[in-house]
């Protein structure tokens, strides 16, 4: 391949347009993305292939294995197009009939359509499942709809456009502008607006700087960034290639947790394709601008997702933070001007350039502007990747989106941030999505992982996973994070354990509140987020395991009896059938009873009962 | 307005240079703000946070030692805040492993012990944690008593950003992070040149020279400021003494060391005190070692010397000078091979 010229790139795009929208060629998207392939996603797709080719429909039918399609818990997924029928949970035996059926009958196959879980009705159309009906895909605007390892595909979705726009007509003083206009604020967690960190480094002095994706991703429960990478990584080194311009730096490095192996895989494919193309490299497009960008991979430290522990680490020392200032935009990567941004943070400004600043400001809140990917995960029926507008509440996001709480459980709370956020119980469903907003309700808006957890979730016991997770990430370097968190763990694994006393209570607040003023970097500073929250929203439960030394949840294991309540007890047998010890006696028509002897409290029952007769 | 900078601590204001940290002010100034991990003429890693101040406007408090002054701001050193915070980061310390002072080589010269008793912090609110891991002492210099570290990264500092030695690291994490070698083997085993400035720059007790347990401890010795005898640079260092013997040394923060020694003049003093040490010139007499005064000795040095000089020439006698005296001692060698015993044949061996 040569390097392209302007008509070239539009030529490319035409033709490849010609073909991804010709009405005549049916689309096979199979999901591609990490969560799919778990399920056998690639078997499907061999499968596919191979019917295809048995019934000679290799002329109209093409097969796209695209990345996250975002519908993650039902796959592995499919998506007829330009139809868009949407099959969830396929198998390689059920190729033959959808291709039977679907292609050379048109008429879907219904068994393996989505399957409401509120109506029980199946639901043919991706458009029609409330899954994707409330969703506003911005940041993944191309998820599902291209192959993220064809970049004539990226073209084709006005891909690389905005490079053109910005190296041919804009200044960098416009592109800071633009970006200004837009408020687009820092998707990594913190909000900071990102037009503003871009002109502190474009302002400040040196021959070199640096562009530097933060694609780390240490939250537990978050996926947003990966499925981002995975689904179109061009338009990531779009956006970095921008910046470039706006600050003037001719080197960028793609921080990822080597765990992310798909990611770097199409990362890497994808900058392979972009130099091939004159798109990344020396003289960019023949405007005279270079930029390139290496990938740099991390040992998947949760620290190292803060700003001066990720250079550090880029720099081959320890990742570990330290103080501020020196800021970045001054002092970054290599002591040189750099600039951080989010994954998702950069993959929004293409289409800032191409649409303008406020076309991207005209949706959202007063003073958050634009979408924000969640990654729903927990107890909630639709797992997976939602892009949502500022400003929707936290119940559509749960309930519409969400799909609500699964078994039929009561919804409790839903933790926003992880390790650094908070939980927002029921009464604060309301609260529209939005960095201010979220942050008066004592959660954050974080980088957008969202647990929703049900009426069988324990709050101390939630509050002592997330700190034993900050122990676990500590960096170890400042003494209120590697000690008092420590000390707070203790005193929670203590109250779990049923042995909690009144003075815990003040203890974990006094903790709370001197790690949050004193840590020196952001792990450490919000660390007691999660224990506040859950004080503040759910302090009956703190005060039930140390006065009364009583679980209301049922999930601390030191406060269970493992005995069954006769009179709550409907004599269905379930436990029974699910101890794996045979501890439990019981016969139809009679009340299961727990031989304690036996019982190795692994809790199946207490999962399987749907009485909560077992205490 | 660019010479009126100023910035206000507990009320009264200063004026500043601008690479200047609030620590420093506040230091140049007679404001005391207690620090830990702070190690002079290194950049502030910021770990202890213990000299956390109440800055007006900002959104939590700030580590002094590595916050540049600026304009307009406005510090407190005690607020009601600031104390909350460093007696729990205090206490948090105190329970961070065996803070047993009463039998602490470090006791008297510590500085836990010290904020300890001025902000009145026991050390009782949490149980002390386990030791992690176990002390080391298989090297002839160094005891590493890991029980005992507060992790404050002094140590670091003075290996990697002084010594330039870069022997040891901050490792592990949490409350499990522990100061290591590469591959956290023993300092024997590692890059580590024995220098002792890690031991010279931990504020507590879990750096300490293999024979300090024997020793007497801080307020017992007196300290003597002399110039180290080893080689020419002429570092300076404080003897400790006690009954007339070196218990430690030390180096001087002044030049040409600013308080860093090598080995030789922070470990090597065992000579001064040993028993094989020549006391008084020798001269051999039939075959024995007798001793002698000065004057019998180098009279008989001049007479052999102007022996050898008349019998064989001048170029038949050589001298080799040694690093270990000063550059003064070995200018007046060469003026004296040159003109008295008139002969170039003058050599310094250059090295120890
Ligand atoms: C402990 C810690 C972990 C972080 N992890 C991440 C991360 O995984 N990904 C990320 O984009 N930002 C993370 N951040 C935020 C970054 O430090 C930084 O603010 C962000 O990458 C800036 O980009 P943005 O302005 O586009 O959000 C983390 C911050 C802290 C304190
Ligand atoms: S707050 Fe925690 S992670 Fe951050 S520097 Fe301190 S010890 Fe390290
Ligand atoms: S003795 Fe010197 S070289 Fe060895 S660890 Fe200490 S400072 Fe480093
Ligand atoms: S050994 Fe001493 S100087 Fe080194 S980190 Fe521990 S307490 Fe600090
Ligand atoms: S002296 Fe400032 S943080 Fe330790």
């Amino acid at each position: 391949m040569s390097k392209l010229t302007l008509n070239d790139l539009t030529k490319i795009r035409k033709q490849t347009q010609g073909i991804n929208t010709n009405p005549n060629i049916t689309r096979l998207m199979i999901c591609g993305g990490t969560g799919c392939h778990a399920t056998g996603s690639i078997k499907v797709k061999q499968a596919l292939v191979e019917e295809i080719e048995k019934k000679g429909l290799s002329d109209t039918v093409k097969i796209v294995e695209t990345g996250c399609n975002g519908f993650c818990a039902l796959g592995p997924l499919l998506v007829v197009q330009p139809e868009g029928i949407f099959y969830v949970k396929l198998k390689s035996e059920d190729i033959p009939e959808l291709i039977q059926e679907q292609i050379i009958n048109n008429t879907p196959v219904k068994r393996l359509l989505f399957k409401d879980p509120a109506t029980k009705k199946r639901i043919a159309k991706q458009d029609d499942i409330s899954f994707f009906a409330h969703q506003m895909p911005r940041a993944l605007r191309n998820k599902g709809q291209i192959d993220p390892e064809k970049i004539d595909d990226y073209i084709a979705r006005d891909g690389y456009i905005a490079i053109v726009k910005v190296l041919k007509e804009m200044k960098p003083d416009d592109i800071i502008k633009e970006m200004t206009t837009s408020s687009l604020r820092g998707r990594g967690g913190a909000g900071f607006p990102t037009g503003m960190k871009w002109d502190f480094a474009r302002k400040s002095e040196g021959e070199t700087k640096y562009v530097l994706c933060n694609a780390d991703e240490g939250d537990p429960g978050a996926f947003m960034d990966r499925s981002i990478l995975e689904a179109d990584p061009h338009c990531v080194l779009e956006g970095m290639t921008i910046a470039a311009k706006a600050i003037n730096a001719n080197k960028g490095y793609i921080y990822c947790r080597t765990e992310y192996q798909l990611a770097i895989k199409r990362l890497k494919i994808a900058i392979k394709q972009a130099k091939e193309y004159g798109l990344l490299g020396k003289n960019i497009l023949n405007t005279g601008f270079d930029f390139d960008i290496d990938i740099y991979q991390g040992a998947g430290a949760f620290v190292c997702g803060e700003e001066t522990a990720l250079m550090r680490s880029i720099e081959g020392k320890r990742g570990m933070p330290r103080p501020r200032p020196p800021f970045p935009a001054h002092k970054g990567l290599w002591e040189k001007p750099s600039i951080l941004n989010n994954v998702e943070t950069f993959s929004n400004v293409p289409q800032i350039m191409i649409k303008g600043g406020d076309w991207y400001a005209s949706v959202g809140t007063e003073k958050s502007k634009g979408t924000k990917v969640f990654a729903l995960s927990g107890d909630v029926n639709n797992i997976g990747l939602v892009e949502v507008p500022m400003g929707t509440t936290l119940r559509s996001l749960v309930f519409d989106i969400g799909g609500g709480i699964a078994k039929k459980r009561k919804f409790k709370a839903v933790q926003l941030g992880g390790p650094s956020g908070g939980s927002v119980p029921e009464h604060l469903l309301d609260t529209p999505v939005g960095y201010e907003e979220i942050a008066k309700i004592g959660a954050i808006m974080g980088s957008g992982g969202a647990i929703v957890m049900d009426d069988k979730t324990c709050m101390v016991d939630m509050a002592r996973f997330f700190m034993d997770f900050i122990q676990d990430e500590s960096c170890g370097k400042c003494t209120p994070c590697r000690e008092g968190t420590l000390r707070m763990l203790q005193i929670l694994e203590k109250i779990c354990e049923g042995k909690g006393e009144p003075r815990d209570i003040k203890d974990l607040e006094e903790l709370s509140h001197v790690i949050h003023q004193s840590a020196l970097c952001g792990l450490g500073q919000t660390a007691a987020n999660p224990v506040l929250s859950a004080l503040k929203y759910f302090r009956n439960e703190f005060d039930a395991h140390v006065i009364d030394k009583r679980c209301p949840a049922k999930r601390c294991i030191a406060m269970l009896k493992f005995e069954i309540d006769p009179d709550l007890c409907k004599k269905c047998g379930l436990c029974f059938k699910s101890c794996p010890a045979d501890a439990i006696t019981w016969k139809k028509k009679e009340v299961a009873l727990i031989d304690k002897e036996k019982c190795i409290k692994c809790m199946s029952c207490f999962d399987k009962c749907q009485f909560d007769a077992i205490f | 307005m660019k010479n009126n900078k100023s910035i206000t601590i507990n009320g009264n204001q200063f004026s500043f240079r601008p690479e200047d940290t609030i620590l420093e002010v506040a230091q140049r100034n007679g404001i005391f703000i207690p620090t830990l991990c702070h190690l002079k003429g290194t950049t502030p890693t910021g770990a202890c946070r213990v000299c956390m101040v109440e800055v007006k406007g900002a959104r939590s408090l700030v580590a002094s030692c590595a916050a540049p002054a600026m304009d307009g701001m406005d510090v407190q050193t005690e607020s009601s805040d600031v104390i909350r915070s460093r007696k729990l980061t205090i206490s948090l310390l105190l329970s961070s492993g065996h803070h047993d002072c009463l039998l602490c080589p470090a006791t008297g010269d510590c500085v836990l012990q010290q904020l300890a008793y001025r902000y009145k912090v026991s050390g009782t609110q949490f149980e002390a944690s386990n030791a992690r891991y176990p002390l080391e002492n298989v090297n002839p210099f160094i005891i590493r008593d890991f029980s005992k570290c507060v992790l404050c990264g002094r140590c670091v500092q003075a290996c990697n950003d002084i010594q330039v030695n870069n022997a040891i690291d901050l490792g592990y994490r949490g409350s499990a992070a522990k100061v290591v070698t590469a591959g956290d083997r023993s300092l024997k085993d590692s890059d580590c040149v024995f220098c002792g400035e890690c031991i010279q720059a931990c504020p507590v007790g879990a750096l300490y020279p293999k024979d300090a347990l024997n020793k007497p401890r801080y307020g017992e010795t007196q300290k003597i400021r002399t110039t180290c005898s080893y080689c020419g640079v002429g570092c300076q260092m404080h003897l400790h003494v006690k009954d007339n013997l070196v218990q430690k040394v030390t180096g001087v923060d002044t030049a040409p060391n600013n308080g860093s020694l090598c080995v030789k003049g922070r470990f090597g003093y065992d000579f001064i005190a040993s028993k094989d040490r020549l006391t008084t010139p020798l001269i051999r007499k039939k075959g024995k070692f007798c001793d002698a005064s000065w004057d019998e000795a180098l009279t008989l040095v001049a007479k052999k010397f102007t022996q050898i000089q008349k019998k064989h020439g001048s170029d038949s006698i050589g001298v080799l000078t040694s690093a270990r005296i000063t550059n003064e001692d070995n200018y007046i060698a060469q003026k004296f091979t040159r003109a008295i015993l008139k002969t170039n044949n003058i050599d310094h061996c250059a090295r120890l």
